[in-house]
């Protein structure tokens, strides 16, 4: 083989392999990006219902109902609307009423059914969607302890 | 007292790094030995200057000195002496100085150990090294003193975050920075070769230990922080896939190119300027997971700094050391000429293609990790890229690399033939198959678990076929292959080693990934639950005080077909001091997998908790495979060819040895 040609063997190597993770990241990114919403988003009923989401905002004081089996419902607000939460599992160790989380999972018969709670490792920590979701609601009070 | 000295010695070292970036630099380009020759003694004093400081911090952090604001944060008098020596590092401003500490080390070991350098290399590399490290001086004095002052005192501290009090996460970060860091010294060496305009094997033989050095205690440092992640979260997983995790990942990523293009540089002179490339890309990713991780733009337990003047400091900080290193790479870069060829088939084609899988691997993963940060910036709202997405672009695009590095090795150099390295691979073919089937058996037939085995399998038995090759096993007598495996270089040995490890933690992940059973339920005491044949029944609470913090203990006792098997005690922690609560899971490892339980919350009045059981299958090969790995490299350290500091005396020796 002349240079030329082996210098090419290697382009078309590279080439093959950014062409096979252009088509991976798009179809990747077609079904496993998943898009933040409010609470005031899914009351308004902005948000698609084929797909997984993430729901975040405070949880609801007093909300917070323990069943059998391990599984929790709550309710998640962005102080003006919330939305009811079902999950089964344990919480996460920060997990508690007032306190800024954020939810995955789907939006079933207008219950949001959870497969994954995540709450802040930090108390005074407030997730940056969260504080988002709440200013737009117009609730937000002053920038330490909303 | 303390505090000041620290913050003097600190505001010194920067005048030091100040000459060091500027003497010998300008005293290389007008060849001017007295000026180079002030690099050595300022890396020396750098270091003992930033050690002084470091000592400072660590002392107030021993004696809990409450007027230093980083001790009141990150430390309480109730708190073990471990967490309290790893507090120093475990918040921004610690974290930073330790940074430092280790990148003036690693200077300081070029100037002490570096005297068959070339001196205008050395002064060269040095000097860059003392660029980056003015950067993070600035960076400490104005935005983020470690020894700034509270007054007046209060009677206690904050307390370290309670996640972060454990033994695993007390040698986290600085595993990590050595990685990091360490990935500075080949950063400075390729500037200082692209200001030369030369590049050879000398250059490469230096290079090569310190890329290795960082690679190893990068490897380390991320398994540390995965098993941490295992045990301490108490979610079962040991990689999220989250932003943090990839901004350590990304550097691993490139590092393993680097070290495996140095080698072309080091016995072809080929891929000059490539390998270049690659020394400038692995330090900005390491300079860039930093600005991830610190900066608070992403949200994360890692996440300190949120004070928005520091992200502005270290963006800038980063666009000038990526972005001047990259257009210094686009000046010179061309001039460094790689004028061997080498074919497609070759072992340096073999290393080229792992090259380019890793890189396109890094850019995908990179892409998914600022995918959320560029869609937010330009207004297209709010997404997470989570596991799914790495899963699907990350593993497929890994594959044909795994499969391709058991064949590589068996290449020669220059031009090689494929057929006869494949037919050599026989018994690796028939293995993989064997253990296929076996699992097919056991297991039935998940398609990426039986992928992931085949695949390690194939690599496990790759590698063994080689070295088997290397001794030429069964075609000479048994003793003399006993005496070539003895006399194989520690280099190779260090590549046998680290391939295998990487089969090894292949199994484990695809075990773990795939086969993991799993069991949510709420239990009351005397209650059964079956998790993968082993019965685990709870015996009920109770309270348990520990040093700093109070705990409730469950008992589980398991059995597997009637027969004990252990007793497990989860954990949940509260600690007073933060008003936070911890999951200490209980973890029985076996050879075939883990016996994993946590509780959770109480559940109604009759003792009754939420309970989550699992079974993890060969998620301790994970952790064995990565610990091969480092152990390989540490094997390949001590080659003498590549020994630090060495490698020219070491081939000066083999000289005299062979006229003798």
């Amino acid at each position: 083989m002349k240079r030329k040609h082996k210098r090419l063997t290697f382009v078309l190597i590279a080439l093959a392999l950014l062409a096979t993770s252009a088509a991976l990241v798009l179809t990747a990114f077609e079904e496993s990006i998943v898009f933040f919403h409010s609470p005031s988003d899914i009351v308004a009923e902005k948000v698609p219902l084929d797909r997984r989401l993430r729901l975040g905002g405070l949880v609801e004081q007093g909300s917070v109902v323990k069943k059998p089996d391990a599984v929790v419902t709550f309710r998640i607000t962005d102080t003006a609307h919330a939305v009811a939460v079902t999950y089964k599992g344990i919480l996460p160790d920060l997990f508690r009423e007032g306190q800024g989380v954020v939810a995955e999972g789907r939006l079933i018969d207008g219950v949001f059914t959870a497969d994954e709670v995540l709450a802040k490792h930090d108390e005074n920590y407030m997730p940056p969607e969260v504080a988002d979701a709440i200013k737009k609601a117009g609730q937000w009070r002053g920038e330490e302890k909303p | 007292m303390i505090a000041e000295a620290g913050h003097f010695a600190l505001t010194l070292a920067l005048f030091v790094a100040a000459v060091q970036a500027t003497l010998p630099l300008a005293g290389a380009q007008r060849n001017d030995p007295v000026w180079m020759a002030f690099a050595r003694p300022a890396a020396v004093a750098q270091f003992l200057l930033v050690a002084i400081a470091f000592g400072c911090l660590t002392a107030a952090f021993v004696t809990s000195d409450f007027s230093v604001l980083a001790v009141v944060r990150n430390s309480h008098t109730a708190k073990p002496l471990l967490y309290k020596i790893s507090g120093v590092w475990g918040n921004h401003e610690g974290s930073l100085l330790l940074w430092v500490l280790i990148m003036a080390l690693f200077g300081a070991l070029v100037a002490v150990f570096g005297t068959n350098l070339p001196p205008a290399l050395r002064a060269r590399a040095l000097s860059v090294q003392a660029m980056i490290a003015v950067g993070f001086y600035l960076f400490m004095l104005l935005t983020s003193n470690p020894f700034e002052r509270v007054v007046p005192p209060p009677q206690n501290g904050q307390d370290l975050n309670p996640l972060l009090q454990d033994p695993g996460l007390a040698f986290h970060p600085p595993m990590l920075y050595l990685g990091y860091v360490g990935f500075s010294m080949a950063f400075s060496f390729a500037i200082a070769a692209l200001i030369e305009g030369r590049v050879d094997t000398a250059w490469a033989r230096w290079v090569r230990p310190w890329t290795l050095l960082a690679w190893c205690f990068l490897t380390a440092g991320i398994a540390l922080g995965s098993w941490w992640a295992y045990y301490e979260l108490g979610w079962g997983g040991f990689w999220f896939w989250d932003p943090v995790e990839n901004a350590s990942f990304l550097p691993w990523l490139a590092g393993t190119a680097l070290l495996h293009s140095a080698v072309v540089v080091e016995k072809r002179e080929a891929l000059k300027g490539w390998t270049v490339f690659l020394a400038i890309v692995t330090f900005s990713l390491s300079l860039l997971g930093t600005f991830l991780v610190r900066s608070g733009v992403l949200t994360s337990v890692h996440a300190f700094a949120t004070d928005p003047s520091r992200g502005v400091f270290i963006l800038i900080l980063l666009v000038v050391v990526i972005g001047g290193s990259l257009a210094l790479f686009a000046w010179r870069g061309p001039s460094l000429k790689s004028p061997v060829l080498f074919q497609p088939i070759s072992r340096e084609g073999g290393l080229l293609f792992n090259n380019l899988v890793m890189t396109t691997a890094a850019a995908t993963v990179l892409l998914g990790t600022l995918y959320p940060l560029m869609l937010e910036a330009m207004g297209g709202g709010k997404v997470s890229v989570g596991a799914p997405f790495f899963n699907a672009t990350f593993v497929p695009l890994m594959m044909p690399m795994l499969i391709a590095m058991a064949v590589g090795p068996m290449l020669t150099w220059k031009r090689s033939d494929l057929k006869p390295a494949l037919n050599r691979l026989w018994i690796a073919f028939a293995a993989t198959a064997a253990v296929l089937l076996i699992v097919w058996r056991l297991q039935g037939g998940a398609a990426l678990g039986l992928l992931g085995i085949a695949v390690a399998t194939w690599l496990f038995a790759g590698t063994v076929v080689q070295l088997a090759e290397r001794v030429r096993l069964f075609g000479v007598p048994l003793r003399e292959s006993a005496r070539r495996l003895v006399r194989t270089p520690r280099s190779a040995w260090g590549m046998t080693l680290a391939h295998a490890g990487l089969a090894v933690t292949i199994a484990g992940i695809t075990g773990a990934g795939v086969w993991k059973v799993e069991s949510i339920q709420t239990m009351k005491p005397g209650d059964t639950v079956t998790v993968a044949d082993y019965a685990y029944t709870f015996k009920g609470v109770e309270d348990v005080p520990g040093p700093n913090y109070d705990a409730v203990r469950a008992t589980f006792d398991v059995n597997r077909n009637g027969r004990f098997v252990t007793t497990l005690y989860p954990e949940k922690r509260h600690y007073p001091v933060q008003n936070q609560p911890t999951t200490e899971a209980a973890i029985y490892p076996t050879l075939w997998g883990d016996l994993y339980a946590v509780i959770g919350d109480s559940a109604g009045q009759d003792g009754a908790f939420v309970t989550r059981l699992y079974f993890n299958p060969l998620v301790g090969w994970m952790w064995a495979g990565v610990m091969i790995m480092v152990l390989g490299g540490a094997v390949s350290l001590s080659d003498r060819r590549y020994r630090v500091g060495a490698p020219k005396g070491s081939r000066r020796r083999l000289e005299s040895a062979a006229s003798a």
